[in-house]
Protein backbone atom coordinates (compact mmCIF):
# COMPACT_ATOMS: atom_id res chain seq x y z
CA UNK A 1 0.00 0.00 0.00
CA UNK A 2 2.80 2.34 0.88
CA UNK A 3 4.64 1.59 -2.33
CA UNK A 4 1.52 2.22 -4.38
CA UNK A 5 0.94 5.66 -2.86
CA UNK A 6 4.66 6.43 -3.24
CA UNK A 7 4.52 5.56 -6.95
CA UNK A 8 1.42 7.72 -7.36
CA UNK A 9 3.15 10.63 -5.63
CA UNK A 10 6.18 10.30 -7.89
CA UNK A 11 3.99 10.18 -11.00
CA UNK A 12 2.26 13.39 -9.96
CA UNK A 13 5.64 14.99 -9.25
CA UNK A 14 6.87 14.03 -12.72
CA UNK A 15 3.79 15.53 -14.39
CA UNK A 16 4.23 18.76 -12.42
CA UNK A 17 7.89 18.99 -13.43
CA UNK A 18 7.06 18.50 -17.10
CA UNK A 19 4.50 21.30 -16.81
CA UNK A 20 7.03 23.63 -15.16
CA UNK A 21 9.54 23.00 -17.93
CA UNK A 22 7.31 24.69 -20.49
CA UNK A 23 7.63 28.01 -18.68
CA UNK A 24 11.27 28.28 -17.63
CA UNK A 25 13.51 30.33 -19.91
CA UNK A 26 17.03 29.40 -18.92
CA UNK A 27 19.14 31.76 -20.97
CA UNK A 28 17.41 35.01 -20.16
CA UNK A 29 16.87 35.11 -16.44
CA UNK A 30 15.39 38.34 -15.19
CA UNK A 31 17.98 38.91 -12.48
CA UNK A 32 20.86 40.83 -14.02
CA UNK A 33 23.06 41.05 -10.96
CA UNK A 34 25.57 38.64 -12.50
CA UNK A 35 26.16 40.81 -15.56
CA UNK A 36 26.56 43.90 -13.41
CA UNK A 37 29.09 42.13 -11.19
CA UNK A 38 31.06 40.89 -14.19
CA UNK A 39 31.41 44.42 -15.50
CA UNK A 40 32.79 46.02 -12.34
CA UNK A 41 34.41 43.22 -10.31
CA UNK A 42 37.90 43.61 -11.73
CA UNK A 43 38.26 47.27 -10.73
CA UNK A 44 36.37 47.15 -7.46
CA UNK A 45 38.03 44.15 -5.83
CA UNK A 46 41.15 43.47 -7.90
CA UNK A 47 40.55 39.70 -8.03
CA UNK A 48 40.92 37.93 -11.36
CA UNK A 49 38.53 35.15 -10.29
CA UNK A 50 35.07 36.65 -10.14
CA UNK A 51 33.57 33.78 -8.19
CA UNK A 52 36.05 34.53 -5.38
CA UNK A 53 35.02 38.17 -5.39
CA UNK A 54 31.35 37.16 -5.13
CA UNK A 55 31.98 34.65 -2.33
CA UNK A 56 34.13 36.93 -0.19
CA UNK A 57 33.39 40.51 -1.13
CA UNK A 58 29.86 40.76 -2.46
CA UNK A 59 28.29 37.95 -0.39
CA UNK A 60 30.67 37.67 2.51
CA UNK A 61 27.98 37.10 5.12
CA UNK A 62 26.80 33.98 3.26
CA UNK A 63 30.28 32.51 3.68
CA UNK A 64 30.28 33.37 7.38
CA UNK A 65 26.93 31.65 7.90
CA UNK A 66 28.07 28.63 5.92
CA UNK A 67 31.10 28.30 8.19
CA UNK A 68 28.73 28.41 11.14
CA UNK A 69 26.61 25.61 9.69
CA UNK A 70 29.67 23.46 9.08
CA UNK A 71 30.93 24.11 12.61
CA UNK A 72 27.57 23.16 14.12
CA UNK A 73 27.34 19.95 12.08
CA UNK A 74 30.87 18.89 13.05
CA UNK A 75 30.29 19.68 16.71
CA UNK A 76 27.00 17.78 16.93
CA UNK A 77 28.48 14.86 15.02
CA UNK A 78 31.34 14.69 17.49
CA UNK A 79 28.96 14.89 20.46
CA UNK A 80 26.63 12.20 19.13
CA UNK A 81 29.41 9.72 18.43
CA UNK A 82 30.82 9.79 21.93
CA UNK A 83 34.14 8.57 23.12
CA UNK A 84 35.91 5.33 22.54
CA UNK A 85 36.29 2.94 25.47
CA UNK A 86 39.85 2.97 26.75
CA UNK A 87 40.36 -0.79 26.63
CA UNK A 88 38.81 -1.33 23.18
CA UNK A 89 41.13 -3.19 20.77
CA UNK A 90 42.83 -1.06 18.17
CA UNK A 91 43.15 -2.01 14.52
CA UNK A 92 46.55 -3.28 13.45
CA UNK A 93 48.85 -1.11 11.34
CA UNK A 94 48.17 -1.14 7.63
CA UNK A 95 50.42 -2.94 5.16
CA UNK A 96 53.72 -1.73 3.76
CA UNK A 97 52.25 -0.12 0.65
CA UNK A 98 49.77 2.04 2.53
CA UNK A 99 52.32 3.13 5.12
CA UNK A 100 54.92 4.15 2.54
CA UNK A 101 52.32 5.73 0.28
CA UNK A 102 50.90 7.78 3.16
CA UNK A 103 54.37 8.98 4.14
CA UNK A 104 55.10 10.07 0.58
CA UNK A 105 51.72 11.62 -0.10
CA UNK A 106 51.48 13.70 3.07
CA UNK A 107 53.89 16.53 2.03
CA UNK A 108 52.55 16.50 -1.55
CA UNK A 109 48.95 16.93 -0.43
CA UNK A 110 50.00 19.66 1.99
CA UNK A 111 51.74 21.62 -0.79
CA UNK A 112 48.88 21.17 -3.27
CA UNK A 113 46.29 22.20 -0.68
CA UNK A 114 48.15 25.34 0.35
CA UNK A 115 48.77 26.24 -3.31
CA UNK A 116 45.08 26.01 -4.15
CA UNK A 117 44.13 28.09 -1.10
CA UNK A 118 46.66 30.85 -1.72
CA UNK A 119 45.92 31.19 -5.45
CA UNK A 120 42.18 31.33 -4.93
CA UNK A 121 41.83 34.82 -6.33
CA UNK A 122 43.77 34.08 -9.54
CA UNK A 123 42.77 30.61 -10.72
CA UNK A 124 39.81 28.33 -9.95
CA UNK A 125 40.17 27.19 -6.39
CA UNK A 126 40.07 28.83 -3.04
CA UNK A 127 39.46 28.09 0.59
CA UNK A 128 36.90 25.31 0.38
CA UNK A 129 38.67 23.12 -2.16
CA UNK A 130 42.07 23.60 -0.55
CA UNK A 131 40.61 22.99 2.90
CA UNK A 132 39.19 19.63 1.81
CA UNK A 133 42.59 18.61 0.41
CA UNK A 134 44.28 19.66 3.67
CA UNK A 135 41.79 17.55 5.66
CA UNK A 136 42.63 14.55 3.47
CA UNK A 137 46.35 15.24 3.97
CA UNK A 138 46.02 15.14 7.75
CA UNK A 139 43.76 12.11 7.76
CA UNK A 140 45.90 9.84 5.58
CA UNK A 141 48.59 9.04 8.21
CA UNK A 142 45.79 8.17 10.65
CA UNK A 143 44.51 5.57 8.17
CA UNK A 144 47.97 4.05 7.75
CA UNK A 145 48.85 3.81 11.44
CA UNK A 146 45.70 3.77 13.57
CA UNK A 147 47.59 3.81 16.85
CA UNK A 148 49.21 7.23 16.67
CA UNK A 149 47.41 10.34 17.77
CA UNK A 150 48.30 12.74 14.99
CA UNK A 151 45.07 14.69 15.36
CA UNK A 152 44.68 15.81 18.94
CA UNK A 153 41.13 17.04 19.39
CA UNK A 154 42.12 19.98 21.57
CA UNK A 155 44.65 21.29 19.03
CA UNK A 156 42.06 20.92 16.26
CA UNK A 157 39.49 22.91 18.24
CA UNK A 158 42.06 25.61 19.00
CA UNK A 159 43.14 26.00 15.38
CA UNK A 160 39.57 26.04 14.18
CA UNK A 161 38.52 28.67 16.70
CA UNK A 162 41.49 30.89 15.89
CA UNK A 163 40.82 30.71 12.15
CA UNK A 164 37.16 31.59 12.62
CA UNK A 165 38.09 34.48 14.92
CA UNK A 166 40.53 35.77 12.30
CA UNK A 167 37.80 35.84 9.68
CA UNK A 168 35.41 37.77 11.91
CA UNK A 169 38.04 40.20 13.19
CA UNK A 170 39.12 41.14 9.65
CA UNK A 171 35.48 41.83 8.95
CA UNK A 172 35.19 43.94 12.08
CA UNK A 173 38.29 45.97 11.16
CA UNK A 174 36.34 47.47 8.29
CA UNK A 175 33.75 48.73 10.73
CA UNK A 176 36.35 50.72 12.64
CA UNK A 177 37.01 52.56 9.40
CA UNK A 178 33.39 53.59 9.12
CA UNK A 179 32.49 51.16 6.30
CA UNK A 180 30.24 48.13 6.55
CA UNK A 181 31.07 44.69 7.96
CA UNK A 182 33.36 42.60 5.72
CA UNK A 183 34.22 45.34 3.21
CA UNK A 184 37.57 44.41 1.61
CA UNK A 185 40.41 46.61 2.85
CA UNK A 186 44.06 47.13 1.90
CA UNK A 187 45.60 48.01 -1.39
CA UNK A 188 44.21 46.34 -4.50
CA UNK A 189 47.52 45.81 -6.28
CA UNK A 190 47.73 44.89 -9.92
CA UNK A 191 45.44 42.34 -11.49
CA UNK A 192 46.98 38.89 -11.75
CA UNK A 193 49.80 39.24 -9.23
CA UNK A 194 49.97 36.90 -6.26
CA UNK A 195 49.78 39.69 -3.70
CA UNK A 196 46.75 41.58 -4.86
CA UNK A 197 43.05 42.02 -4.12
CA UNK A 198 43.53 43.38 -0.61
CA UNK A 199 42.32 41.20 2.25
CA UNK A 200 40.74 38.56 0.00
CA UNK A 201 43.65 36.04 0.11
CA UNK A 202 43.90 36.42 3.91
CA UNK A 203 40.18 35.74 4.29
CA UNK A 204 40.41 32.70 2.06
CA UNK A 205 43.40 31.43 4.06
CA UNK A 206 41.34 31.67 7.26
CA UNK A 207 38.42 29.87 5.58
CA UNK A 208 40.69 27.13 4.23
CA UNK A 209 42.36 26.42 7.56
CA UNK A 210 39.03 26.39 9.38
CA UNK A 211 37.35 24.02 6.93
CA UNK A 212 40.42 21.76 6.82
CA UNK A 213 40.78 21.40 10.56
CA UNK A 214 37.04 20.87 11.07
CA UNK A 215 36.79 18.11 8.50
CA UNK A 216 39.99 16.45 9.74
CA UNK A 217 38.62 16.41 13.28
CA UNK A 218 35.32 14.96 12.10
CA UNK A 219 37.02 12.22 10.09
CA UNK A 220 39.25 11.35 13.02
CA UNK A 221 36.18 11.08 15.27
CA UNK A 222 34.47 8.75 12.81
CA UNK A 223 37.56 6.63 12.35
CA UNK A 224 38.09 6.21 16.07
CA UNK A 225 34.61 4.87 16.68
CA UNK A 226 34.83 1.17 17.34
CA UNK A 227 34.30 -1.10 14.38
CA UNK A 228 31.39 -3.48 14.63
CA UNK A 229 32.50 -6.71 12.93
CA UNK B 1 29.82 17.81 -28.04
CA UNK B 2 26.23 17.11 -27.28
CA UNK B 3 26.70 13.40 -27.85
CA UNK B 4 29.34 13.37 -25.09
CA UNK B 5 27.02 15.22 -22.72
CA UNK B 6 24.21 12.80 -23.53
CA UNK B 7 26.39 9.76 -22.86
CA UNK B 8 27.62 11.17 -19.52
CA UNK B 9 24.07 12.01 -18.43
CA UNK B 10 22.82 8.51 -19.29
CA UNK B 11 25.67 6.85 -17.37
CA UNK B 12 25.04 9.16 -14.40
CA UNK B 13 21.30 8.41 -14.26
CA UNK B 14 21.88 4.66 -14.56
CA UNK B 15 24.40 4.80 -11.72
CA UNK B 16 21.94 6.78 -9.61
CA UNK B 17 19.32 4.05 -10.09
CA UNK B 18 21.98 1.44 -9.31
CA UNK B 19 22.75 3.13 -5.98
CA UNK B 20 19.26 2.26 -4.79
CA UNK B 21 19.15 -1.23 -6.26
CA UNK B 22 22.46 -2.80 -5.18
CA UNK B 23 22.23 -5.10 -2.19
CA UNK B 24 25.87 -4.69 -1.27
CA UNK B 25 26.50 -1.27 0.25
CA UNK B 26 30.09 -1.12 -0.95
CA UNK B 27 28.87 -1.36 -4.55
CA UNK B 28 26.32 1.37 -3.85
CA UNK B 29 29.16 3.56 -2.55
CA UNK B 30 31.11 3.00 -5.78
CA UNK B 31 28.04 3.94 -7.86
CA UNK B 32 27.68 7.13 -5.77
CA UNK B 33 31.25 8.06 -6.71
CA UNK B 34 30.41 7.58 -10.39
CA UNK B 35 27.45 9.96 -9.99
CA UNK B 36 29.74 12.57 -8.41
CA UNK B 37 32.26 12.18 -11.21
CA UNK B 38 29.62 12.64 -13.91
CA UNK B 39 28.26 15.67 -12.07
CA UNK B 40 31.73 17.21 -11.96
CA UNK B 41 32.02 16.80 -15.73
CA UNK B 42 28.63 18.45 -16.26
CA UNK B 43 29.70 21.41 -14.15
CA UNK B 44 32.62 21.97 -16.54
CA UNK B 45 30.19 21.91 -19.47
CA UNK B 46 28.22 24.81 -17.95
CA UNK B 47 31.46 26.82 -17.64
CA UNK B 48 31.99 26.60 -13.87
CA UNK B 49 35.51 25.32 -13.07
CA UNK B 50 35.37 26.37 -9.40
CA UNK B 51 32.26 24.36 -8.71
CA UNK B 52 33.59 21.39 -10.70
CA UNK B 53 36.74 21.31 -8.58
CA UNK B 54 34.71 21.49 -5.37
CA UNK B 55 32.37 18.70 -6.46
CA UNK B 56 35.30 16.48 -7.50
CA UNK B 57 37.17 17.02 -4.23
CA UNK B 58 34.14 16.64 -1.99
CA UNK B 59 31.90 14.22 -3.84
CA UNK B 60 34.45 11.73 -5.04
CA UNK B 61 36.82 12.23 -2.11
CA UNK B 62 35.42 13.26 1.23
CA UNK B 63 31.86 11.97 0.85
CA UNK B 64 33.01 8.48 -0.18
CA UNK B 65 35.46 8.47 2.75
CA UNK B 66 32.67 9.40 5.18
CA UNK B 67 30.41 6.66 3.84
CA UNK B 68 33.21 4.07 3.99
CA UNK B 69 34.07 4.91 7.61
CA UNK B 70 30.42 4.78 8.64
CA UNK B 71 29.87 1.45 6.85
CA UNK B 72 32.84 -0.05 8.67
CA UNK B 73 31.48 1.14 12.00
CA UNK B 74 28.02 -0.27 11.23
CA UNK B 75 29.36 -3.66 10.25
CA UNK B 76 28.03 -3.52 6.68
CA UNK B 77 31.50 -3.64 5.16
CA UNK B 78 31.89 -7.29 4.30
CA UNK B 79 28.79 -7.80 2.14
CA UNK B 80 25.47 -9.18 3.19
CA UNK C 1 12.22 14.66 -28.28
CA UNK C 2 13.55 15.48 -31.74
CA UNK C 3 15.39 18.65 -30.75
CA UNK C 4 17.78 17.56 -28.03
CA UNK C 5 19.91 20.54 -27.15
CA UNK C 6 22.16 20.82 -24.13
CA UNK C 7 19.58 22.67 -22.07
CA UNK C 8 16.99 19.92 -22.29
CA UNK C 9 19.52 17.20 -21.54
CA UNK C 10 20.83 19.00 -18.45
CA UNK C 11 17.32 19.75 -17.27
CA UNK C 12 16.37 16.09 -17.59
CA UNK C 13 19.53 15.12 -15.70
CA UNK C 14 18.83 17.51 -12.83
CA UNK C 15 15.20 16.52 -12.36
CA UNK C 16 15.97 12.87 -12.94
CA UNK C 17 18.48 12.92 -10.11
CA UNK C 18 16.03 14.71 -7.83
CA UNK C 19 13.26 12.21 -8.64
CA UNK C 20 15.54 9.24 -8.05
CA UNK C 21 16.65 10.73 -4.76
CA UNK C 22 13.09 11.37 -3.58
CA UNK C 23 11.98 7.89 -4.58
CA UNK C 24 14.93 6.46 -2.65
CA UNK C 25 13.91 8.32 0.50
CA UNK C 26 10.22 7.43 0.23
CA UNK C 27 10.43 3.78 -0.81
CA UNK C 28 13.47 2.43 1.04
CA UNK C 29 13.39 0.45 4.23
CA UNK C 30 17.03 0.61 5.24
CA UNK C 31 18.40 3.77 6.84
CA UNK C 32 21.62 3.75 4.77
CA UNK C 33 19.62 3.82 1.54
CA UNK C 34 17.65 6.77 2.81
CA UNK C 35 20.95 8.59 3.42
CA UNK C 36 22.10 7.72 -0.11
CA UNK C 37 18.80 9.15 -1.36
CA UNK C 38 19.43 12.40 0.54
CA UNK C 39 22.86 12.71 -1.09
CA UNK C 40 21.38 12.13 -4.57
CA UNK C 41 18.65 14.70 -3.97
CA UNK C 42 21.25 17.27 -2.96
CA UNK C 43 23.33 16.58 -6.08
CA UNK C 44 20.27 17.02 -8.29
CA UNK C 45 19.31 20.30 -6.62
CA UNK C 46 22.84 21.70 -7.08
CA UNK C 47 22.79 20.80 -10.77
CA UNK C 48 19.41 22.51 -11.15
CA UNK C 49 20.79 25.70 -9.62
CA UNK C 50 23.77 25.63 -11.97
CA UNK C 51 21.56 25.59 -15.05
CA UNK C 52 20.98 29.32 -14.74
CA UNK C 53 24.68 30.08 -15.16
CA UNK C 54 25.17 29.26 -18.78
CA UNK C 55 24.37 31.43 -21.79
CA UNK C 56 25.16 30.48 -25.36
CA UNK C 57 28.78 31.16 -26.18
CA UNK C 58 29.77 32.32 -22.68
CA UNK C 59 33.17 31.71 -21.10
CA UNK C 60 34.16 30.96 -17.51
CA UNK C 61 34.15 34.06 -15.26
CA UNK C 62 37.93 34.27 -14.79
CA UNK C 63 40.38 36.69 -16.35
CA UNK C 64 43.48 34.85 -17.59
CA UNK C 65 46.56 36.74 -18.80
CA UNK C 66 44.78 40.01 -19.04
CA UNK C 67 42.35 39.35 -21.89
CA UNK C 68 38.75 39.74 -20.88
CA UNK C 69 36.27 37.53 -22.76
CA UNK C 70 33.33 39.23 -24.40
CA UNK C 71 30.59 37.39 -22.55
CA UNK C 72 31.10 35.60 -19.24
CA UNK C 73 28.94 33.19 -17.31
CA UNK C 74 27.00 34.32 -14.26
CA UNK C 75 29.16 34.09 -11.11
CA UNK C 76 26.40 34.44 -8.50
CA UNK C 77 24.83 30.94 -8.79
CA UNK C 78 28.33 29.47 -8.83
CA UNK C 79 29.12 31.08 -5.49
CA UNK C 80 25.83 29.82 -4.04
CA UNK C 81 26.35 26.25 -5.25
CA UNK C 82 29.93 26.29 -3.89
CA UNK C 83 28.66 26.80 -0.36
CA UNK C 84 25.75 24.43 -0.95
CA UNK C 85 28.07 21.53 -1.78
CA UNK C 86 30.11 22.03 1.38
CA UNK C 87 26.95 22.28 3.48
CA UNK C 88 25.81 19.00 1.89
CA UNK C 89 28.91 17.29 3.23
CA UNK C 90 28.24 18.65 6.71
CA UNK C 91 24.67 17.32 6.61
CA UNK C 92 25.92 13.93 5.41
CA UNK C 93 28.39 13.69 8.29
CA UNK C 94 25.64 14.51 10.80
CA UNK C 95 23.23 11.99 9.23
CA UNK C 96 25.84 9.21 9.40
CA UNK C 97 26.59 9.97 13.06
CA UNK C 98 22.88 9.76 13.85
CA UNK C 99 22.61 6.45 11.96
CA UNK C 100 25.44 5.02 14.08
CA UNK C 101 23.58 6.17 17.18
CA UNK C 102 20.32 4.58 16.01
CA UNK C 103 22.07 1.27 15.54
CA UNK C 104 23.63 1.50 18.96
CA UNK C 105 20.22 2.18 20.55
CA UNK C 106 17.94 -0.21 18.65
CA UNK C 107 20.32 -2.82 17.28
CA UNK C 108 19.05 -2.64 13.72
CA UNK C 109 18.84 -0.21 10.83
CA UNK C 110 15.65 -1.55 9.25
CA UNK C 111 13.14 1.28 9.56
CA UNK C 112 10.12 -0.97 10.05
CA UNK C 113 11.63 -2.60 13.14
CA UNK C 114 12.85 0.75 14.45
CA UNK C 115 9.34 2.20 14.11
CA UNK C 116 7.86 -0.80 15.89
CA UNK C 117 10.30 -0.55 18.80
CA UNK C 118 9.74 3.21 19.02
CA UNK C 119 5.98 2.74 19.33
CA UNK C 120 6.46 0.05 21.93
CA UNK C 121 8.71 2.28 23.99
CA UNK C 122 6.37 5.24 23.74
CA UNK C 123 3.30 3.27 24.75
CA UNK C 124 5.20 1.58 27.57
CA UNK C 125 6.31 4.94 28.92
CA UNK C 126 2.88 6.51 28.58
CA UNK C 127 1.06 3.51 30.00
CA UNK C 128 -1.39 3.04 27.14
CA UNK C 129 -1.88 0.26 24.63
CA UNK C 130 -0.01 0.17 21.38
CA UNK C 131 -2.01 1.56 18.43
CA UNK C 132 -3.12 -1.22 16.11
CA UNK C 133 -1.76 -1.08 12.63
CA UNK C 134 -4.16 -0.64 9.71
CA UNK C 135 -1.82 -2.46 7.30
CA UNK C 136 -1.62 -5.85 8.93
CA UNK C 137 -4.61 -8.21 8.81
CA UNK C 138 -6.40 -9.04 12.03
CA UNK C 139 -4.58 -11.49 14.19
CA UNK C 140 -5.79 -14.94 13.22
CA UNK C 141 -4.96 -16.52 16.57
CA UNK C 142 -7.44 -14.30 18.39
CA UNK C 143 -10.45 -15.56 16.45
CA UNK C 144 -11.63 -18.75 18.27
CA UNK C 145 -11.58 -21.79 16.03
CA UNK C 146 -15.01 -23.11 17.07
CA UNK C 147 -16.95 -20.18 15.62
CA UNK C 148 -15.37 -20.64 12.19
CA UNK C 149 -16.17 -24.37 12.15
CA UNK C 150 -19.77 -23.74 13.28
CA UNK C 151 -20.34 -21.15 10.56
CA UNK C 152 -19.02 -23.47 7.86
CA UNK C 153 -21.13 -26.39 8.91
CA UNK C 154 -24.19 -24.17 9.43
CA UNK C 155 -24.14 -22.64 5.93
Amino acid sequence: MRRFTAALFLLGLGVMIAAIYQHIDFSNTAVNAGQAINAVAAEETGAANFVTSVVLAYRGIDTLLELTILFTAAMIGGMVLGRRRVDAPRDPDAGFILRTGADLLFPLLLVVGLYIILHGHLTPGGGFQGGVILAAAFFLPLLARPGITLIDQRVVSLVEGLAGATFISIGLLAMFDGKEFLTPLLDKGELGALISAGTLPILYLAVGIKVGSELAGLLAHLAEAEALD
Amino acid sequence: MEVVVLVVVIVMLLSAVAVLLFKDFLAALAAMSVVSLGLSFLFVVVRAPDVAMTEAAIGAGLSSLLFALALRRLGLWRGQ
Amino acid sequence: MDILDSNTILYIAAFGLMLIGISGIVISNHLMRIIFGIALLEAGANLLLMLSTYHEGAAAPIIVDGNVPAMMADPVPQALVLTAIVIGVGILALALSLAIRVQRAYGTLDMREVRLKLEQEISADAGIDMPSSSEKPADIAKVPLNSVVQQESGS
